[in-house]
């Protein structure tokens, strides 16, 4: 093979700087969309649990229609294709005057299907907590909210503690296919290096491990996050 | 204080309570047994609204358990469990402490002075900063004791509250229960003790598939009881 292997360029400017930026990007990204997913996520994932046939239908629904299309498919749609069929002026407002119309739709796409997977792990974990705790707080005069604030959420977030580290983690890897509606995360900045310098190897071998620095940072923070929230007493958070 | 008018209940088509009816009056103990499978569970769980009834009419103290008033009514009625059902994450001062503060509105400060008293009283004050995976089944269940008086209850549920308990920690459990009784306090029990039922008992209750066979002061059934299957149960249960 004859590579030109030049190192070098990763720590030159601009190439440096479109890297840089592309991490920020994919960091911001990935966090803003992942607040959105934890959040609508738990309230779907808490619905799924209720009594009420019609709530816990809605948030089925929404589960099914969000895992059964590809994530990449979502990208395309609430690009291209939702903005088409909005009443006009909210069109308009999506396509021409919201700033960073790429940034946000980004967002949207990735945290509206990450939310369907959040909103699995939340009701397994809930469901998975003995009836009998329900009961006992109920039995003490607690009313429904007050059973879930006190008894049910903190048991069910405790419980899958390591399965939402895989999916804060994979946000951060799905935030990859944003570059397909032009948002300039770190995966795009290597295309752009590669692109303007030739050295394709280098810059991917770049993002690659950035890529794996901040998973393993993701890693380190929710194992102390496991370690904090671990019960005295039992063997693992995953128990009761 | 309790009154349990002819109620019924299925599970599907099978009647799992049938038309039982019964009365704890203020200050009475009663003690319910029967075989396993017979509904003593399904009986007292139904007092406080945790097993819905299809049939008849069940009051504490004047007020029927319905849908309206359930968490209010609950507050008002103690209940412990066969296993003991404490809150895992939570330390044994704040299992006995949340439902005062959360359901009763009392202060922090409250809260705690009435729990520390109530722990003291079950032996419990020097382990008030564990959590319930560190403590034994007994301590466990003295602990969830003390919780359910904590909330000044009007009388106490007991559902089989030492079937899952080592025997050595049997004892443990119901000389806090004796003396609960000898103050007064209006209880109604599930439980296999006969020696308990003996001592502390006003009245006994029998129950076989569903339906309350005996019903009779406790000299008269331990002594003289009605029915064959009294007869069997107590041969089976006493001489072993």
């Amino acid at each position: 093979m004859n590579y030109n292997w030049n190192w070098g360029i990763l720590f030159r400017e601009p190439f440096l700087g479109f890297l840089i930026s592309g991490v920020q990007t994919t960091l911001v990204l990935a966090l803003t969309a992942w607040v959105l997913a934890f959040t609508l996520g738990s309230v779907l994932g808490v619905m799924r649990t209720l009594p009420n046939r019609g709530v816990s239908a809605v948030a089925a629904v929404y589960v099914e229609v969000f895992r059964g299309i590809p994530l990449l498919v979502w990208f395309f749609l609430w690009f291209f294709v939702v903005p088409e069929l909005l009443p006009q002026t909210w069109g308009r407002w999506l396509k021409r005057d919201l700033p960073d119309p790429e940034f946000w739709t980004a967002v949207a796409a990735l945290g509206l299907y990450t939310a369907c997977r959040v909103a699995e792990q939340v009701r397994a974990g809930i469901q998975a907590i003995p009836r009998g705790q329900t009961m006992a707080a109920e039995a003490s005069g607690m009313n429904r909210v007050q059973v879930y604030r006190y008894i049910l959420l903190p048991l069910g977030y405790r419980r899958i503690v390591p399965v939402l580290t895989s999916e804060f983690m994979t946000i951060f890897k799905n935030s990859s296919l944003a570059l397909t509606i032009g948002v300039m995360e770190l995966t795009a900045q290597a295309r752009q290096v590669e692109s303007f310098t030739f050295q394709g190897f280098e810059a991917f071998t770049a993002a690659t491990v950035l890529y794996v620095v901040i998973t393993l940072t993701v890693t380190v923070i929710m194992r102390q996050v496991e370690q904090r929230t671990r019960i005295p007493g039992l063997l693992s958070a995953k128990g009761t | 204080m309790i009154e349990i008018d002819q109620i019924d209940k299925w599970y599907g088509a099978h009647q799992v309570l049938k038309s039982c009816s019964t009365a704890v009056a203020k200050g009475e103990v009663v003690v319910v047994c029967g075989p396993s499978g017979s509904g003593k569970s399904t009986l007292i769980k139904a007092v406080n609204g945790l097993e819905p009834i299809q049939g008849g009419r069940i009051t504490v103290a004047g007020e029927v358990v319905g849908s309206t008033n359930l968490s209010r009514l609950r507050a008002r009625i103690g209940m412990v469990f066969q296993s003991f059902e404490l809150y895992p994450h939570r330390t044994v001062l704040d299992n006995v402490a949340l439902a005062q503060m959360v359901v009763l509105k009392r202060s922090r400060a409250d809260a705690v002075a009435k729990a520390d008293g109530l722990l003291t009283r079950v032996g419990m004050i020097d382990h008030r900063m564990k959590f319930p995976g560190q403590l034994s089944g007994g301590q466990q269940q003295r602990v969830a004791i003390a919780r359910a008086l904590a909330m000044d209850p009007i009388a106490m549920l007991f559902d089989e509250p030492t079937s899952a308990l080592d025997p050595e920690m049997i004892n443990e459990v119901l000389d806090v229960m004796t003396e609960l009784a000898l103050e007064g306090m209006t209880m109604m029990v599930v439980t296999h003790e006969m020696g308990f039922a003996r001592r502390v008992a006003h009245r006994v209750v029998f129950m076989d598939e569903g339906a309350i066979v005996e019903d009779r002061a406790k000299d008269a059934f331990f002594d003289h009881p009605d029915t064959d299957r009294a007869r069997a149960f107590l041969s089976k249960i006493l001489h072993h």
